[in-house]
């Protein structure tokens, strides 16, 4: 089922798409959530569509059981994608005509500035949801901040139910979940603060950009409870050196930006990996070049993180494709991060960044943080780039020991001191880049799903994950043999762990959220295989499973 | 007791007669008047001849990014605070690639002391112009002479209400180690703008000149009386203060973050129970 909100900034849209969600993951309910959003604070047209299920739900779809029109702009664009038995909740005082039109009279169920608390209401008792659940939700978001609201909240939410207790429009409720059970509703840049969290991060220094900001406000936001420290730099080639300057200084430490932003950090990751200096770095992509579309979504920077950094450096990129994988590969980076002593990436984007899931809860207190290097040194004088077998040197710490820590952007000796001695810097050029042959080793394996030898298989990578899955579920269901193969970690790539795939499959066609195929050519560069037919999508917008069948002419 | 001989003595990639040599003895001088141990101390340095300076002497460093100095800086004192952290790097660096680092570092008033050395003239890439070159100065990029006027470091941190600037002169060692000492001492942002020849490139702002004209401030001169700090701020010509231009005793930024009164953040636990109640906030 698929509700979708639309309005304008400021109507409060996000606030009963939040609390909706809320109270039907405290239902038991699985969520998967869209948010469309324009780049002003007022005005405008946006968008926090809901699809919610007994099961978990896969990517976002187009069609809506239940339209929830805040203005006539929202029934205008979207009554098309209304599915039959669906219905559209709008203001009785908005002039509209036809039919599957539940018109509700807002100004006489609340006061102006309440009545998206109405909406909330509405479509609660239309969809079946507990007014206790609902109520509890209310006073969980508003109660500890505006005591003096509440009682209004409360008396409008009872308006609303009853209200909608008298008419006879009806919309597909939700079948009951019996015994839910107790979810987390997170979206991905809170997955990301959390993980982080959890791996210990001390350190993170940023500089506003959407749609990564959320990492940000979030980590912000326990800072004084987790003991970690937020910082945001005046630009964004502060925010990644004073990284790189914590982590040298031995605390777990990352950033958080998208493209433009990241293009300003370049030098400094560059910096990271000649001073071997242990950073994860997130990207959260919205469509370029330039300032591009601010708060929308793409997979445009694949290539610019991975060839980000003049020179040559081991590297790794995680494309988390859910809200869990969010939270699990934000710990890995940071592990892998702290154990290769270098930059990995975390490259995810709006669709993502916004998507609220209903998650089981992280087992945090078993999780262990990463641990910072405290290699034991025996040898004098200590040489903080040592050659040894892996290309990872012991790292110690300024100030902790007597022995002194020297690292340098230039190239250096093992002991960290410049030089132009030309033998050393091959030595040198070697030892870095053993390191990525250990990460390479870590890799992990892309997702195999769906029948073997396919007639059909589909590659992705990253956030396009869940609605490529239902594509290709609701493809077999029709009988096809169809197959998705997809990338949540897209640097360093390994052939073994896929070729076999790509060469059993009849036809292979890889679906991207950019213009020119990023995956599907370095696919090619890696392994010569090409895969000729794409799926592109670059108008801003994320995948949905109609999309993808569209395109294949499903 | 720390001595001399424990910052050590290396040979240098400078010209014979370069600013730079005073200013590193100064630099020795002032640490082991600190009786600050070698590992105790972490320099931070961009690109340029200054830069290099911290591999002459015995420390923790780290050798970053051209004019991205005090970024690191600032994450590495507030990872581990009890690090006494020294940016060292010259006029291009700190004045015009990290210029806003500049400025953001006063703002933040970071336990950091900034020594720029400043030739008025970039050394490393052969003479052009610097953010400190006099209007009119001839190079080979800027052969009709520089065109822009040339930034007054100290007036623009006095005016920022930095917690500590002044000024050096490299031909003056002992006056120069003493103003070091001073500002590690100095809890906040320190800034000293060390004038130095630079004997490649700059023939008219000479060991000479500077020795002509730099003169200390007298016992009498009041460094926390700002509008006085401002008029010697702006005299420069014939007659260039050095001393002690300004102080303050703003508290300096680290003291913002509760965590830190724990002790470094290095090392520190992560709270996986407060952990788990904040996760449980999103159910």
């Amino acid at each position: 089922m698929n509700i979708l909100i639309g309005g304008e900034a400021g109507q409060g849209l996000v606030t009963i798409g939040h609390l909706l969600g809320k109270a039907l993951v405290r239902s038991g309910y699985f969520i998967g959530v869209t948010q469309g959003y324009q780049s002003r604070i007022r005005g405008g047209h946006n968008t926090f569509a809901i699809r919610v299920g007994v099961d978990e739900v896969d990517g976002p779809v187009e069609a809506v059981d239940l339209l929830v029109a805040l203005d006539i702009n929202t029934a205008t664009l979207y009554r098309k994608d209304l599915l039959s038995g669906g219905l559209i909740v709008i203001d009785a005082a908005l002039e509209i005509a036809g039919d599957r039109l539940l018109r509700v009279p807002f100004k006489e169920l609340a006061k102006s500035r309440f009545s998206n608390i109405a909406a909330l209401g509405v479509v609660g008792s239309l969809l079946g949801l507990d007014k206790g659940v609902m109520a509890r939700t209310l006073s969980d978001f508003f109660g500890k901040k505006h005591p003096q609201v509440m009682e209004e909240n409360l008396r409008v939410l009872e308006a609303a139910f009853h209200w909608c207790s008298g008419q006879t429009a009806t919309v597909r409720k939700l079948p009951p979940v019996v015994n839910p059970s107790q979810r987390l509703m997170l979206n991905g840049n809170e997955a990301i603060a959390l993980g982080s969290l959890s791996a210990g991060l001390k350190f993170f220094a940023f500089y506003p950009m959407t749609p990564s900001t959320s990492i940000s406000q979030n980590l912000a936001g326990y800072a004084r409870q987790m003991g970690l420290i937020v910082e945001q730099a005046e630009d964004e080639i502060a925010a990644i050196n004073m990284a790189i300057g914590a982590s040298f200084a031995g605390v777990p430490s990352m950033v958080a930006t998208s493209g433009g932003g990241f293009a300003l950090m370049v030098e400094g990751i560059s910096l990271a990996a000649m001073t071997e200096t242990p950073l994860v770095i997130v990207v959260a992509q919205r469509p370029g070049p330039a300032t591009g579309l601010p708060t929308h979504t793409g997979q445009e920077d694949l290539e610019l993180v991975l060839h980000a950094g003049h020179g040559e450096f081991p590297r790794a990129i995680f494309a988390p494709g859910t809200v869990e994988e969010c939270f699990h590969l934000t710990r890995r980076a940071l592990e892998l991060a702290e154990r290769y002593q270098g930059p990995i990436f975390l490259l995810t984007d709006q669709f993502l960044a916004d998507s609220y899931r209903a998650v089981p809860s992280f087992d945090v207190e078993n999780l262990a943080p990463v641990r910072v290097s405290t290699d034991a040194v025996s040898s004098e004088p200590y040489l903080r780039f040592a050659i040894t077998e892996s290309g990872i040197s012991p790292r110690l710490l300024p100030g902790i020991t007597e022995h002194l820590v020297v690292a340098d952007s230039d190239e250096h000796t093992q002991d960290g001191h410049i030089t132009e001695d030309l033998s050393v810097r091959k030595l040198m050029v070697e030892k870095r880049l053993k390191k990525g042959e250990g990460l390479r080793a870590e890799v992990i394996s892309p997702d195999m799903k769906g029948n073997g030898n396919p007639d059909l298989l589909l590659v992705s990578w990253g956030s396009s994950k869940g609605a490529v899955h239902e594509a290709a579920s609701r493809m077999r269901s029709n009988g096809e043999k169809v197959a998705t193969l997809h990338f949540s970690q897209v640097w360093p790539l390994v052939p073994e762990q896929f070729m076999g795939h790509l060469q059993e499959a009849g036809q292979v066609i890889s679906i991207e959220g950019n213009a020119t195929g990023q995956l599907a050519r370095l696919i090619r560069r890696e392994t010569g295989f090409e895969i000729k037919k794409k799926v592109l999508r670059y108008d801003g917008l994320p995948f949905t499973t109609e999309s993808i069948l569209r395109e294949l002419n499903r | 007791m720390v001595t001399i001989d424990d910052y050590g003595e290396y040979e240098t990639a400078w010209c014979p007669g370069c600013g730079n040599f005073s200013i590193l003895k100064a630099v020795k001088q002032a640490l082991v008047a600190s009786q600050q141990e070698p590992h105790e101390v972490l320099f931070v340095s961009g690109i340029g001849q200054a830069a290099k300076a911290p591999h002459y002497l015995n420390a923790n460093v780290f050798n970053g990014l051209h004019g991205r100095s005090l970024p690191v800086a600032t994450g590495a004192k507030l990872a581990n605070p009890e690090l006494t952290v020294i940016v060292e790097s010259g006029d291009g660096c700190n004045y015009g690639e990290g210029g806003n680092h500049f400025l953001a570092a006063m703002r933040r008033n970071i336990n950091v002391t900034l020594l720029v050395h400043n030739n008025q003239v970039y050394g490393l890439t052969k003479g052009q112009a610097s953010p400190t070159t006099a209007e009119g100065f001839v190079t080979k990029a800027q052969p009709e002479g520089a065109t822009s006027a040339p930034l007054n470091p100290i007036a623009v941190a006095v005016v920022m209400q930095a917690g500590f600037v002044a000024r050096g002169f490299s031909g003056m060692i002992d006056h120069l180690s003493e103003l070091i000492q001073q500002a590690i001492a100095h809890p906040g942002f320190a800034l000293i703008d060390v004038l130095q020849p630079c004997v490649s490139f700059n023939k008219v702002n000479t060991y000479a000149w500077y020795k002509d004209r730099c003169y200390p401030l007298p016992a009498t001169y009041d460094p926390t009386y700002w509008e006085g700090a401002m008029k010697a701020a702006r005299e420069w010509g014939d007659k260039i203060p050095v001393g002690i231009i300004y102080r303050n005793d703003r508290p300096s930024f680290e003291k913002h973050f509760p965590v830190l009164s724990q002790g470094p953040l290095v090392g520190q636990d992560v709270d996986r129970v407060m952990l788990k109640r904040i996760m449980e906030e999103y159910g």
